[in-house]
């Protein structure tokens, strides 16, 4: 890094910031992603097990079927309708609507709350399935 | 590289009309691509997962093998997200990662997971439906 580059202001991150709805979307945006990354292992995991054979899939269906699985599959629904609802709101934003007030506000809220309504109504139909 | 400290030329007008890498938009085009495609698959594989829930091992067996939909589903959506999650990874890194050499094996390794997890859950796919 030469002299110049390292006199140049940077702007100021998150820490200055009061924390808002819109922002707390951004982040949590980021995260559930940084979380399906690594989610993409249970899904692979399972699918590998089922390949494998009866003895594998066993191991697996056992650990989904657990409480602990049972909670780690809720969070990777609904960090993966999350995301998605998020997408669909960067989608809108990308086309240059929703981005005043109160419609960003109105667009932040429905993600989190369709996010986890979502969620919460596939795990319901699953339960009432079985 | 770097510029001479006291020199007033800024790095814009060092690489002017030296030419573009050619690559300008097409991360965050692929971005928005592959975004587009993974609203219904992500649809689809929600109702996939929740179908799968509680089946035994002949079943699933019968689930991908017996029918069309479940595997291309499963396909064109592990397909569209290891190559969605390998950009959307990239960009993570690209923001928090500053150490030059630290940064380049993030995007390796990154790269090298995405394409693993895919090829993974591919090839399980393709074989749970055609043996």
């Amino acid at each position: 890094m030469s002299e110049v580059e390292r006199r140049r202001p940077l702007s100021p991150h998150l820490q200055v910031y009061r924390p808002m709805l819109t922002m707390m979307m951004s982040i949590v945006h980021r995260i559930t992603g940084a979380a399906l990354y690594v989610g993409a292992l249970l899904l692979v995991y399972y699918l590998v097990a089922a390949a494998n054979g009866p003895g594998s899939f066993a191991t697996a269906a056992w650990l989904y079927g657990s409480i602990v699985g049972q909670i780690i599959l809720f969070g990777f629904t609904w960090a993966l309708l999350h995301h998605l609802l998020g997408g669909v709101r960067h989608a809108i934003w990308d086309t240059g609507y929703g981005m005043d007030h109160p419609a960003r506000e109105y667009l932040a809220q429905g993600t989190a709350v369709g996010g986890i309504t979502l969620t919460a109504v596939v795990w319901a139909l699953v339960y009432l399935m079985h | 590289m770097a510029n001479d400290p006291g020199s007033l030329r800024t790095a814009l007008g060092r690489v002017r009309f030296l030419g573009s890498a050619k690559s300008g938009t097409h991360h965050a085009w692929h971005m928005r691509v592959t975004s587009v495609a993974l609203v219904p698959l992500s649809i689809l594989f929600v109702w996939l997962v929740a179908s799968l829930v509680g089946k035994d091992y002949n079943a699933v067996r019968a689930m991908f093998a017996d029918r069309f939909m479940p595997a291309t589903v499963m396909i064109l959506f592990i397909a569209t997200s290891a190559y969605h999650m390998m950009l959307g990874m990239q960009t993570i890194i690209e923001d928090y990662v500053h150490n030059e050499i630290v940064k380049t094996w993030s995007i390796m390794g990154n790269l090298l997971f995405s394409i693993m997890v895919g090829f993974a859950g591919l090839f399980a796919v393709l074989k749970l439906s055609l043996t």
